[in-house]
């Protein structure tokens, strides 16, 4: 049961305080997208043995939406940051070279 | 035979007698044994019968090991499978019974198993399976189900109390023998806040059996000067009956705690909780858990009266109890020599200790010679003579094939095939093993522990634990340890010398994983390795040849260390003969997963607290007493209840509700709506979100004004519906279902943060905050307005209007909406006057003769409407067109979600299935609710599915059947006869027609 802390209101917290949303980062594809844009948006999920970006909700606490950058592998959190961002931030990407320094963000 | 001798046993106090009974027999023992001692001590060394064969069984180990001394304990509201007779302590009163036997212990017809033993192989279940099912039916099921099982089910309700109890700790130390004990003292002494767990209700672990030299002082005076610092240390927390069970992500730890499993007089329910469930977090896990003894592979292994080397001395040492009179003892190392020291010294016999090694020269073997005890060197046991107890042993040369060397009558037998440390704990969350060569185990690799938030280890091994078997190895692993776990946390550990332990020295052991090192069949399919699974060496190699090389396959297949074994006593020996059969090494076997619990633990204590009405909190509306008080049949809706009816004296449900639609249709009727989900929506660009978020345009809803809306899934699928109020220019009330308020509320907010973050709008679940009634029928205006207070004319107040004002001097919201055709108001208010409206109404409408009414009522008033209900006609595969309610999804917004996906082909399929109404041909019949339409065949030559029904209903307004369903095409076959074929006889045939019944024009609602 992982611990996480929420970039919100600073409380870390057990797993069962939050909820997994899934996949962070993802663009919407709204009208006008191409079947298969939108296939990939709806469907298509990255599931890296490594880092990878999620999503969770402080679903008993503050209620607030953010991302984790986590290990699946070792379970290490690099970073939680907010929700309200289509990149990610310098801070993080920081935080995971210097713990694994062959790690390069994805185009 | 098993006994108690005249002295001895440092955990028992002779001077309390405690009775208990076995299988209905009064037997009595000393406070402070076991079930286990208890018995052996009452000359009972049968003590349950084989899951799979029936064999007759006695213990073979001390603790929580155990395999075989499986009981049924308590009776009734306290009765409980499968415990241990090694863990549970005696009390007085206690009510055991050996389990798997049939019709007695010593009598039982289920033996016959055993001597057709050749048909129940490895994978006999998967086999069996495939045979005829008539023979499944007729001969294997009624004889498996008599005879096989662990123990029975409890029949009554559990009596007693759980709760979960959570706890933090800096350094959590799990097992407190001297290792834990050393650990715990180096954490505690840097000043990290430590909890020590014992899952026994003793400190001290191996050291109550086994003296060591420690500091030069005794191991039980440094045992009272350590716990006495250890108790003196305002940071340190100990903990007995305490077992650590499962180690989990980040330092999370479950702790099964049994508070009064040993206490005769515990009223079940009464004062405490009788377990509980820890909840620990900790940065660091010191596992102290020691190590388990192997049992050797011999033919008759399991006749009872054969059991670990160690677990022998431990009766003896803690309980001054003896399996027997004669005991021969079988090893591969220098250990099992204690037990024939001890043994000897107690005044018992041992005839020959046969050591499978060809030398035996540490001081250990030199004290037993020297006490005239016989060794036979490279000799082990061909087999076991006897059946419900040990009578002889046959000996045979380890190297041969099992030729009997001599016949040595002794009723126990001491076996010891080396140790294995407890590495489950270590293992539960990723921490990996490494196969230690010199010592033939698994131990945990240091440089691969599991890893926490910061990527760091966070689970050590201490002492036996980490494979440092030894005293003199132990000491110095389990300082190191403590040592680090607080360095590693920023506190400051003592770099003093480290005690010292002494023990005798011991020469390397021999790996013996079957004995004879060239056993026949016959002596092979004896030789048990997973005694409560009945695996034997012979059906880990039948699998072996059978294909199942994969260790996990092959766990499967012969069930080896399935069940409360969990990779125990069977493990290493059970690699070991797969990885001789497959011609390759036990590291390139590999373990089976090691799953938590450690040992199974109470379903209670998972429970907690979360039973009956706690199991989940009920939400009730404010008016629940009134309901209650008036014949409410109540019906749960999500986490609500609401009544499905009121009934009156005499009638029947079906009449309750018939009665309440024509009063409502005819006269007037009130509902509670209070739980149907409100959500504000508020802020400049609140129309500008509500757009997005609804099918329909909600921008151009004017205030004052209602809309009925839907909302999509991004896959174009409908979710939710409800009526939408424009409070003011940028403030919206939204109605959801009463299941999807918080589902709702939640989505919302998820598309404000994630995606719409730009937008400046504030939402607010107010859904308890008001108390909403529903007042229908002709009569409905005529009631409200005798409250007083508002205009709610047809000019005051149009259909699909809001009005606010003070109704009986009453807060009041009056929306003018409704979900069952007729003339319709809901009146929603603070919830702290649900109450008193609900009061004036029945006040005011008695003598129009109003009446309550409850879900049915609204479900087939709705259904008559043709109007759709969420979960009824919808499933997540159905869009809004599905249901004809194209009408309410904007083809002028650029976006909202499911725009995108009701595009796709496969959502515009004009054969796609669609809401149609039924007539059934006898308008007494009534559909069954999911019925399924067929007609012509389908790719296997069966009926084909066109479609089901979603809402089925007796009509009391129209006096016939209803029902809406979803049909392939549904929209363009109109007037089609359907087929529902409902069972083998019957088929009730459907006209197709308009789902809505009545009053097509809506003249009713608009009056
Ligand atoms: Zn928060």
């Amino acid at each position: 049961m992982l611990r996480l802390t929420c970039p919100y209101c600073g409380v870390t917290g057990e797993e069962t305080e939050f909820h997994p949303g899934g996949e962070a980062h993802l663009t919407r594809s709204g009208p006008g997208a191409t079947d298969e844009a939108f296939r990939d948006y709806l469907f298509q999920r990255r599931n890296p043995r490594g880092v990878h970006f999620e999503r969770w909700h402080h679903q008993y606490g503050c209620g607030k939406w953010f991302h984790a950058a986590r290990c699946t592998l070792t379970l290490e959190v690099f970073g939680t940051y907010t929700a309200q961002t289509a990149v990610i931030p310098e801070h993080i990407i920081d935080a995971i070279q210097s713990r694994r320094p062959d790690w390069r963000p994805e185009a | 035979m098993s006994t108690r001798i005249k002295s001895g046993g440092r955990l028992i106090d002779r001077t309390r007698k405690v009775s208990f009974t076995f299988n209905g027999s009064r037997l009595s023992g000393f406070s402070g044994d076991t079930l286990a001692s208890a018995l052996l001590g009452s000359g009972q060394t049968l003590m349950g019968r084989s899951f799979k064969y029936h064999r007759p069984r006695g213990v073979v180990g001390a603790g929580s090991e155990e395999p075989n001394a499986l009981m049924g304990l308590g009776q009734g509201p306290t009765f409980e499978p499968n415990q241990r007779a090694t863990t549970a302590e005696l009390h007085d009163g206690l009510q055991a019974e050996s389990q798997n036997h049939w019709p007695s212990l010593s009598i039982d017809v289920g033996v016959v198993n055993a001597a057709l033993s050749r048909f129940f192989p490895a994978g006999f279940y998967y086999k069996t399976f495939m045979a005829p099912r008539a023979a499944w039916k007729h001969v294997f099921e009624p004889v498996i189900r008599k005879t096989a099982g662990l123990g029975k089910a409890p029949t009554e309700a559990d009596a007693d109390r759980y709760e979960h109890f959570y706890a933090y700790a800096d350094v959590l130390v799990i097992g407190a023998g001297m290792a834990g004990l050393q650990a715990a003292l180096e954490a505690g002494r840097a000043g990290a806040r430590v909890l020590l767990v014992e899952q026994t209700p003793h400190l001290g672990g191996r050291l109550l059996s086994d003296e060591v030299e420690i500091d030069e002082e005794t191991s039980d005076a440094w045992l009272s000067r350590t716990i006495a610092e250890l108790q003196a240390l305002p940071n340190v927390e100990i903990r007995t009956r305490l077992m650590g069970a499962g180690v989990y992500d980040h330092g999370y730890v479950t702790g099964y705690e049994r508070l009064t499993d040993h206490m005769s007089d515990h009223m079940p329910g009464g004062e405490g909780p009788r377990h509980r469930l820890w909840r620990i977090r900790a940065d660091r896990i010191v596992t102290a858990t020691g190590a388990m003894e192997r049992p050797l592979a011999f033919a008759g292994n399991d006749v009872p009266g054969v059991m670990l080397a160690a677990a022998l001395r431990d009766y003896v040492a803690l309980y001054g109890v003896t399996a027997g009179d004669r005991t021969v003892i079988v090893t591969n190392n220098d250990d099992a020599y204690r037990t024939a020291i001890a043994l000897k010294r107690a005044g018992l016999e041992v005839p020959v200790i046969l050591d499978t090694r060809d030398a035996a020269i540490g001081p250990l073997p030199r004290q037993a010679r020297d006490l005239g005890i016989r060794v036979e060197l490279g000799k082990g046991i061909a087999t076991v003579k006897g059946g419900k107890k040990v009578e002889a042993v046959e000996i045979c040369s380890q190297a041969g094939e099992g030729s009997v060397l001599e016949t040595i009558p002794c009723d126990a037998v001491a076996m010891s095939g080396g140790w294995s440390p407890v590495v489950h704990l270590w293992s539960h969350c990723g921490g990996k093993l490494v196969w230690d060569t010199d010592q033939s185990h698994f131990r945990p690799d240091p440089d691969r522990p599991p890893t926490g938030h910061d990527g760091a280890g966070f689970v050590l091994t201490a002492g036996a634990a980490s494979g440092a078997l030894h005293a003199a190895d132990t000491m110095p692993d389990a300082v190191a340890a403590g040592r680090r776990a607080a360095r590693e946390l920023g506190f400051t550990p003592s770099d003093t010398t480290a005690p010292t332990a002494n023990a005798e020295a011991e020469e390397p052991l021999q790996p013996v994983w079957m004995m004879p090192a060239g056993a026949s069949y016959k002596l092979r399919s004896k030789a048990f390795l997973d005694f409560q699974n009945d695996v034997k060496v012979s059906d880990v190699q039948l699998a072996a040849r059978e294909g199942f090389e994969s260790v996990e396959h092959a766990k499967r297949y012969t069930t080896l260390g399935m069940a409360t074994d969990q990779g125990k006593l069977s493990n290493i020996n059970g690699l070991a003969v797969l990885a001789d059969s497959l011609g390759t090494t036990i590291p390139q076997v590999g373990t089976t997963t090691f799953r938590p619990p450690y040992t199974p633990i109470s379903m209670g204590s998972i429970a907690g607290a979360a039973r009956g009405p706690l199991f989940k909190p009920l939400r009730k509306s404010p008016m629940d007493d009134w309901h209650d008080a008036n014949g409410a049949v109540w019906e749960p809706v999500a986490d609500w209840r609401r009544p499905y009816t009121y009934l009156r004296e005499g009638e029947a449900q079906h009449e309750a509700v018939h009665r309440e639609i024509r009063n409502t249709r005819g006269n007037v009727g009130v509902l509670d709506a209070s739980t149907l989900g409100k959500i504000v929506v508020q802020g400049p660009d609140a129309a500008k979100f509500l757009d997005l978020i609804y099918t329909n345009m909600m921008s151009s809803l004017k205030p004052g004004r209602c809309r009925y809306g839907l909302m999509c899934t991004e896959n174009g699928f409908l979710f939710d519906d409800g009526v939408v109020v424009r409070l003011a220019e940028d403030k919206f009330l939204c109605h959801t279902t009463s299941g999807g308020s918080d589902r709702v509320h939640a989505w919302m907010e998820e598309w404000l943060q994630t995606e719409w973050w730009a937008l400046d709008v504030y939402t607010a679940n107010v859904t308890e905050q008001y108390a909403q009634i529903a007042v229908v029928g002709p009569k409905a205006r005529q009631l409200l307005e005798s409250l007083g207070g508002m205009d709610l004319s047809r000019e005051g107040l149009s259909f699909m209007g809001m009005a606010e004002g003070d109704l009986a001097g009453i807060p009041a919201r009056v929306f003018r909406i409704s979900f069952s055709g007729e003339l319709s108001y809901e009146v929603a208010v603070p919830a702290c006057y649900g109450r008193a409206l609900w009061d004036l109404l029945m006040q005011h409408g008695a003598p129009l003769g109003v009446m309550p009414y409850g879900t049915e009522a609204l479900h087939v008033m709705r259904a008559e409407k043709g109007f759709i209900m969420i979960g009824d006609e919808t499933d997540g595969t159905v869009t809004p067109h599905d249901l004809a309610l194209g009408w309410a999804v904007s083809k002028k917004k650029q976006d909202f979600i499911g725009k995108r996906a009701l595009e796709r082909p496969d959502l515009i399929r004009p054969d796609r299935k669609q809401l149609v109404g039924l007539a059934t041909q006898d308008p007494a019949t009534v559909l069954p609710d999911g019925a399924h339409a067929v007609a012509g065949s389908n790719e296997y030559g069966g009926p084909k599915t066109i479609g089901h029904v979603t809402s089925t209903y007796y009509s009391p307004t129209l006096d016939r059947s209803i029902a809406m369903a979803l049909i392939e095409g549904g929209a363009n076959r109109m007037g089609e006869v359907l087929e529902f074929p409902v069972d083998s006889q019957t088929v009730i045939r459907a006209t197709i027609v308009d789902p809505v019944f009545y009053d097509k024009a809506g003249e009713r609602q608009d009056v």
